[in-house]
């Protein structure tokens, strides 16, 4: 597999992740610099958590409408697999790739904590190596992280199966008190329509090494891996 | 031109006979950029001219010392090729006027500090302390300071590990703000300021200049015309987006060859920055303001001279490098100027609009800075403990209740989760443990951090705070499995102008420095601040300690969490059950009296090395240093960590249960193994006194005999008090 981080300005996870990819791919991924709208092909484009030009319009707003952006799109929509995660999540929903957005967490305060996710789907490349309704711990770290959409495009992405992950307390129970932002229906990830493309707020990518604490962020990426390669 | 009165003088804070000096060796009158310029070069801040003398007690050099106090930051071998960079600073003023982006800067410049160096920062604390939780502003200071500390560090995605929190009236008038960074670089590839080669250029990078933080802010506004401007806040505003790509370009540049010299532009910018690498290389520099980048027009040389707009750094670059390295700013979208050049005239010479600003002599700008040998007294003793403080002491676990809960000893949970505390990868040892570990990026080689100081101690008697402030660092390294390397110190204190306040800061300097020797534990940097005074009313003295040290191997990190049922409880160290200075006598006997605790440094290094050995062989699997609150505090936190149970012994025969439970004696750990017999007789062949306390297990804490408390209350009661509180509406409030 041949993967593709894509380095926005103040993209702060891009190492991280390629960290955690090139454990699962036993080789490092390619970081592009956002404005190399021209790189090579891959299997598997990425994009990293960080504050992309600082957060300082919406989150992911400017990102979003940077040059690697547009072939990023390109690309999504022939089928190659986008994995957004957190800041990255958030460029996805202003670029179109993926619906609602991501509004100020609930609490108004940036949370970094470990959080338990439910896979709700187990029906894609990112998600193949786990069990349905397999209960994850994967921390959380972002300030605006409270997922909003309309009604009909929640019922949408119910319908569709394409509700990636749902904050659950430790049992597996979907409860106010399990989800850190607010999110509408304690929604921590979502696919697109043929479930290529997937943003999430929690980091797989900071629990995928046991010295760390824990593992199960793993899974994802040697998913990815073994159905990619 | 203005005339320079005296009343200007004054107003530049500057004494007469600092000024004569000053014109003495200019031989002329100044112009009022270099009356600026010698102002903030003279000031307190960075002249350090009341502190000096007492800072060279400090034992400041080891084998592991690469650079000591004078850089931007210490520098510290760690083996393998790699080197240890890392400072701690107050940003103590600003946060209190404005507290988001007071914190939000002062956590900006120390990483600054940092990264100047060529050492990418892996880790940041912070050591704050607020007023009463009563007083009204406490809770607007404590969620703008924490807000502003995650707005920085997040965005820069460097992860918050740790760091410490008070609460004391004392510090109502004045909080501090003590933000540390700790950064990895090659050994070999450290940056320093001292400029050289004469012709080579003088660059400005970073953010453009405004007129923010410039102290003639506070200037009447006659002499600089009436206008609102320059009125402005001296509060500069931070700008972590451009932090962060100033750091990535600064990298990428020192990965060449292009830097001779660097130095960020922190307090008093432009000035101190281009002085001190003038003075440190012995070369004169000229500046041509006309090519500063600036943000605002028809700013005046004096304005450009003394900007503390942020984000900005000084280098002196080789010439044919220069295009090199102005590509790697483009690429970064930051500002790069050529402002001006290296000379041989061992002059600092600013021109603007092709007249000559300012030409000061740089040797004896530095040189001739006052240092006073301020007039001290040692401290008083303290008002004794109460006699009838242990005849009202309530039962245990009433008292234990109230000390978990209490301000002092509460869970900051609410604080640290608003720190990304993970970004980077490898945070190994997260907040709430006795010192935070980090994994050295792609090794197996840990670095344990912490900060410590408790002023209660050091009010009541500051040789004794200052050594127990570096004891306890040592300690918290030492129970995470590390070995302690290397001090940063952040002194706090009132006006030295005092020769009570001097007294406790010399007495601070003592302890300290004695602390260090005894323990092979260097300072290697460090920041003072003074004069944090409102209304005649001082802070407690507060010489906060960052500290580091290093594990060979991660999985050596040992945490304070029990790890299962049945293991034996041991306290390691002395137990005397004193009581003077401790929380129990302030909380639950409200009394801030009696002596703090004694630190016997060669009984603590005894016990340390102990400890470490016992970690290192894995002999145990739990370890806490017993620090405010003694040993049940202690034990409590052990079994909330562990979400585990504990049944204690009662107090020994001739110590009150109060005195032996909640006493503060120094130099203790708790630990916990399987094999209490083998633990014993290495203690014993150490020469360390060790007893047993009791033993893990079940859902309770159990002691001597009392009511059971069960761990799921406790814990209730010890995550709450802090969320409680700055949910609670702003007014009085309850603090027990």
């Amino acid at each position: 597999m041949k993967a593709a981080v894509i380095v926005f300005p103040a993209s702060n996870c891009d190492r991280d992740v390629a960290v955690a990819l090139a454990a699962s791919m036993g080789r490092d991924p390619l970081m592009v610099w956002h404005r190399d709208a021209d790189f090579p092909a891959v299997d598997l484009i990425v994009l990293p958590g960080g504050f992309s030009y600082g957060d300082y319009l919406r989150a992911g707003a400017m990102a979003a409408r940077s040059p690697v952006m547009a072939e990023v799109i390109r690309r999504a929509r022939r089928g190659v697999p986008v994995l957004g995660i957190c800041n990255g999540f958030q460029i996805l929903t202003e670029a179109g790739l993926l619906p609602g957005a991501l509004m100020r967490n609930a609490g108004l305060a940036f949370v970094c904590r470990d959080v338990h996710i439910r896979v709700e789907t187990t029906d894609s490349v990112f998600t193949r190596r786990y069990a349905k309704g397999a209960i994850l711990r994967i921390p959380v770290a972002h300030h605006d992280g409270n997922y909003f959409a309309d009604r009909a495009t929640l019922e949408a992405l119910e319908g569709d199966g394409r509700i990636a992950f749902r904050y659950v307390e430790p049992d597996g129970r979907v409860t106010a008190a399990a989800n850190p932002n607010g999110a509408a229906r304690n929604i921590a990830g979502i696919f697109n329509t043929t479930r290529t493309v997937l943003g999430l707020m929690p980091h797989p990518e900071r629990l995928a090494d046991p010295l760390l604490g824990g593992t199960d962020g793993r899974a994802m990426f040697d998913g990815l891996v073994e159905a990619l390669a | 031109m203005s005339a320079i009165t005296p009343a200007l003088v004054a107003e530049h804070g500057l004494t007469p006979e600092e000024y004569a000096r000053f014109r003495g060796f200019l031989g002329r009158d100044p112009t009022l950029t270099e009356l600026g310029i010698v102002s903030v070069m003279w000031s307190e801040h960075c002249s350090y001219k009341s502190s000096k003398r007492w800072l060279r007690l400090l034992p400041t050099e080891a084998p592991w010392v690469i650079c000591g106090p004078g850089e931007n930051a210490g520098v510290v071998d760690i083996g393998d090729g790699r080197a240890v960079v890392f400072k701690m600073e107050s940003h103590n003023h600003p946060s209190f006027i404005e507290p988001y982006q007071g914190a939000a800067t002062g956590v900006g410049g120390i990483m600054r500090d940092v990264f100047t160096m060529g050492a990418r920062p892996i880790a940041n604390m912070n050591a704050l302390r607020f007023g009463d939780p009563a007083h009204p502003k406490t809770r607007h200071l404590v969620a703008g300071v924490v807000a502003g500390i995650g707005g920085y560090g997040n965005c820069m995605g460097v992860p918050t590990v740790g760091g410490e929190c008070n609460f004391h009236p004392a510090y109502n008038g004045n909080i501090l703000v003590n933000a540390m960074t700790v950064g990895l670089a090659p050994a070999d590839r450290i940056f320093y300021s001292a400029a050289a080669g004469v012709g080579n250029a003088v660059v400005y990078v970073g953010s453009k200049t405004g007129r923010d933080g410039i102290h003639g802010a506070t200037m009447a506004s006659a002499e600089f015309g009436a206008d609102a401007e320059a009125k402005r806040p001296t509060v500069q505003v931070g700008d972590p987006f451009t932090e962060k790509l100033l750091l990535e370009a600064c990298l990428e540049l020192m990965r060449t060859d292009a830097i001779v010299a660097i130095q960020d532009m922190g307090a008093a910018g432009l000035t101190s920055s281009s002085v001190e690498m003038a003075s440190k290389g012995g070369v004169g520099i000229e500046l041509d303001l006309d090519r500063v980048p600036v943000r605002e027009t028809g700013m005046t040389p004096y304005e450009i001279m003394l900007s503390e707009s942020q984000e900005r750094m000084l280098m002196v670059i080789r010439p044919e490098r220069a295009e090199l390295a102005r590509a790697i700013f483009d690429k970064w979208e930051l500002d790069f100027a050529i402002v001006g050049r290296i000379t041989d005239t061992g002059r600092l010479v600013v021109r603007m609009r092709g007249a000559v600003a300012a030409d000061i002599p740089v040797a004896p700008l530095v040189a001739e800075a006052p240092v006073y040998e301020r007039p001290w007294v040692r401290s008083p003793a303290p008002p004794p403990v109460p006699a009838d403080a242990l005849a009202r002491a309530p039962a245990i676990d009433a008292a234990l209740r109230r000390l978990m809960g209490s301000p002092d000893l509460a869970s900051r949970r609410w604080i640290w989760e608003q720190y990304d505390h993970m970004v980077m990868g490898d945070t190994v040892g997260r907040p709430g443990g006795d010192a935070a570990v980090v994994r050295i990026h792609g090794t197996r080689q840990g670095l344990a951090i912490t900060t410590d100081v408790t002023p209660r101690y050091c009010q009541a008697d500051p040789v004794e705070g200052g050594r127990q402030a570096v004891a306890e660092a040592w300690r918290n390294l030492t129970a995470v499995g590390a070995t302690p390397l290397a001090v940063t110190d952040n002194m706090n204190f009132g006006n030295p102008e005092k020769p009570e306040i001097m007294g406790q800061f010399v007495g601070c300097i003592e302890g300290m420095s004695e602390a260090c020797r005894a323990l092979d534990f260097p300072v290697v940097s460090g920041n003072v601040s003074l004069y944090n005074e409102t209304m005649g009313k001082a802070i407690l003295p507060t010489p906060a300690i960052g500290a580091i040290g290093t594990l060979p191997d991660i999985s050596f990190a040992m945490t304070v969490g029990f790890k299962r049922d049945g293991a034996r409880i041991v306290v390691i160290g002395a137990t005397r059950g004193h009581l003077g200075a401790s929380l129990w006598l302030r909380e639950i006997a409200g009394a801030e009296a009696g002596p703090p605790p004694p630190v016997d440094l060669a009984a603590e290094r005894k016990a340390g090395d102990f400890v470490r050995g016992l970690i290192r062989d894995g002999r145990i699997d739990a370890c806490h240093d017993v620090a405010d609150g003694g040993l049940l505090v202690a034990v409590a936190e052990m079994a909330l960590a562990g979400r585990i149970g504990a049944v204690l012994d009662p107090a020994p025969a001739g110590l009150h249960p109060a005195a032996w439970f909640f006493g503060e004696d120094q130099g203790r750990y708790l630990v916990t193994t399987g094999d209490a017999d083998l633990l014993a007789a290495r203690a014993a062949a150490a020469g360390v006194p060790v007893m047993v306390i009791g033993r893990t297990g079940g859902s309770s804490l159990t002691v001597d005999g009392a009511p059971p408390i069960s761990l799921a209350d406790l814990g209730t009661i010890h995550e709450s008090w802090l969320p409680g509180y700055m949910a609670a509406e702003a007014g009085p409030v309850q603090t027990e």
